[in-house]
């Protein structure tokens, strides 16, 4: 049996209960996280430039989200008389719908022990269910998807605010989602070739056992920092803040948009960081894996995997403290000769791997062919970045 | 190790002290020589030193200055001279307390106080008139409503007069060449101006007190 026990036994009232439960609670509870998590991020990056940071409203500064987002609800709404009326309207909120949506396929908790029947449900009113709000057969595809909706929310942005920086930061966007998407794709695939589903709640489980079995450690490590890299591109978060790159854009896709709407982009940017975080820990980390002490059994793996989460929301404001912004063409370098070629070439291998253990094939023929294939493609390759190269020079010196 | 060296610095920086001076809750000490509102001093008989010669008007980069000079009454005469201020406002919304009127000033008339925390609610409480900027018997400057006085702001007057008067060039250090101030009496100049190696060195960055 796949999927949440919730609906093994037909759908009665008390399930659609369960079900509106979870989504209030996670709506709340990451309504509630990104709010601390803006607060988290400026505290933290002042504290890595030698500030103080936020610090009146409310104990160190805890509240001043909150002040934000009450001010923002009482700022003048405006629509500059050139911006597609619809779309500008529309375009926050596929940003903010998209990034609630991705969340829900992440698995919060729950003990994962190879026990069937039991892996990492928790009873709730009497009700086996999984501390998801949706673990849908396409699973980690859903992700993807949102996030490749996402960068509608950016581009519909820029384009209907009828100004030229929204739309240089809205082209900027697309051409850097498209190209690091394929490398963010091709890491998850690397994932789902070794966890052999879809669903996040059996990539979860799959890795339940111990570091040794989570899949950073078993995919190689490289699947992880692809994704990292590639994920920090997607969130479009320094160093690859090009998509709102203040000295050169005023503000990117959002320069027109104030009050609310604005409040929403934001709200998505940080919303996503979060989930991206998650899905990091879900993918690579075991989720809510960890040892369990004693009390409650079903608390101490959403602990756990908060923990986790906040290590990468910490790593993703130390990048932002750190890196310089990348030039357009160093980001498209990065993501088209490095990342791609590198998750591809992984890619291939794990494929290769696990072809061979479940076909018995010859290990040495197997990586010899291996090798080989890898030579192969490794000289057309840099032949190809090399002829690029100088066709490059050829024009700037033509120019 | 290349990129990783940056990350180390910033993480380091975590564990570093703050050198921000929360200002409205705690507040630096100001040196002497502060540029904040101005006074217009008197004499040590009480006589205004202001003869309306209107430099400081003709020196204002911001030209916030607005004086008239008129003959001085002869029966109860202004300022010891023969002409006096007799229209002196200041537009401290135009004000960018550069001091260079208390350079040009030939009779040490207009000076900065240490004062700089008021807050007007109108336009016309920006303006300050000849009333509000004259020293009171004391020789203090008179407290507006809208200012935030504190305890020692309201003394030192003339730091920046006494640092760049013609006599107050370093070469004649310790030698006085302006006159007395109701309240004041003559002042000293200010000390280390020039380098002297017998005397020790202002090296804590605070001005030496009067």
């Amino acid at each position: 049996m796949t999927g949440d026990p919730l609906f093994h036994d037909g759908v009665d009232l008390v399930d659609i209960g369960i079900m509106g439960l979870k989504v209030v609670v996670a709506f709340g509870f990451l309504l509630v996280a990104t709010m601390f998590m803006v607060w988290f991020e400026r505290k933290l990056i002042s504290d890595m430039q030698n500030r103080i940071g936020p610090n009146v409203a409310g104990p160190w500064g805890l509240l001043q989200t909150f002040a934000d987002g009450v001010k923002f609800f009482f700022k003048e709404d405006l629509r500059p008389e050139n911006a597609d009326p619809l779309v500008f309207r529309l375009a926050p909120y596929i940003s903010a719908v998209t990034a609630f949506l991705s969340f829900a396929i992440v698995p919060v908790g729950g003990v994962f022990k190879d026990v069937p029947g039991t892996t990492g449900t928790v009873n709730i009113f009497g009700r086996e269910t999984f501390l998801q709000v949706a673990d849908p057969p396409i699973g980690i595809l859903l992700l993807l998807a949102m996030s490749s909706i996402a960068v509608y929310g950016i581009m519909l942005a820029g384009w209907s605010s009828g100004s030229k920086y929204p739309l240089i930061g809205s082209v900027r966007a697309s051409a850097q989602a498209i190209s690091y998407e394929a490398a963010l794709g091709m890491s998850v695939v690397a994932v789902v070739i070794l966890a052999g589903t879809l669903s996040t709640h059996d990539i979860v489980a799959r890795q339940a056992g111990g570091i040794n079995t989570w899949f950073l450690v078993t995919s190689g490590v490289i699947p992880f920092i692809v994704f990292l890299i590639a994920a920090t591109a997607e969130l479009n978060r320094p160093p690859f803040d090009l998509v709102e790159a203040e000295q050169e854009l005023v503000g990117g896709f959002h320069t027109e948009y104030s009050s609310i709407r604005f409040a929403l982009f934001f709200l998505a940017e940080f919303m996503n960081v979060i989930t991206m975080s998650a899905i990091m820990v879900t993918l690579f980390f075991g989720g809510p894996a960890g040892p369990i002490f004693f009390g409650l059994t079903w608390f101490w793996p959403t602990i756990w995997f908060m923990s986790k989460v906040m290590v990468f929301l910490f790593i993703f404001v130390w990048f932002r403290a750190t890196l310089p912004r990348l030039r357009y063409d160093q980001l498209m370098d990065l993501g088209w000769k490095v990342l791609i070629p590198l998750s591809l070439f992984w890619l291939m291998f794990i494929s290769l791997k696990e072809l061979r253990a479940s076909n018995d094939w010859n290990w040495i023929a197997t990586y010899a062919a291996a090798a080989g294939g890898l030579l192969l493609g490794g000289t057309l390759l840099i032949t190809a970045l090399r002829a690029g190269d100088r066709a490059y020079q050829k024009d700037s010196e033509d120019a | 190790m290349g990129y990783l060296d940056g990350f180390k610095i910033t993480f380091g920086k975590l564990f570093e002290e703050r050198v921000t001076t929360e200002y409205p809750k705690e507040k630096r000490e100001k040196p002497d020589r502060f540029h904040g509102r101005h006074v217009l001093n008197r004499y040590e008989d009480g006589m205004e030193k202001c003869i309306g010669c209107e430099l400081c008007a003709g020196v204002c980069p911001a030209k916030c200055i607005y004086v008239r000079g008129a003959d001085n009454p002869e029966e109860a005469p202004v300022s010891p001279g023969e002409r006096y201020g007799f229209v002196y406002e200041i537009n401290y919304l135009r004000c960018i307390h550069c001091d260079l009127c208390v350079e040009a000033c030939p009779t040490e008339a207009i000076t900065e106080s240490k004062l700089f925390e008021f807050s007007f609610d109108n336009r016309s409480d920006a303006i300050y008139t000849k009333d509000e900027l004259v020293v009171d018997d004391q020789g203090l400057p008179q407290k507006q409503p809208w200012e935030l006085w504190h305890v020692g702001d309201d003394l030192k007057t003339s730091g920046w007069m006494r640092a760049t008067a013609s006599s107050g060039n370093p070469a004649y250090e310790n030698r006085v060449g302006w006159s007395g101030e109701l309240g004041y009496g003559v002042r000293e100049p200010e000390r280390g101006q020039q380098f002297d190696e017998s005397e020790p060195q202002n090296v804590d960055g605070k001005d030496d007190q009067d």
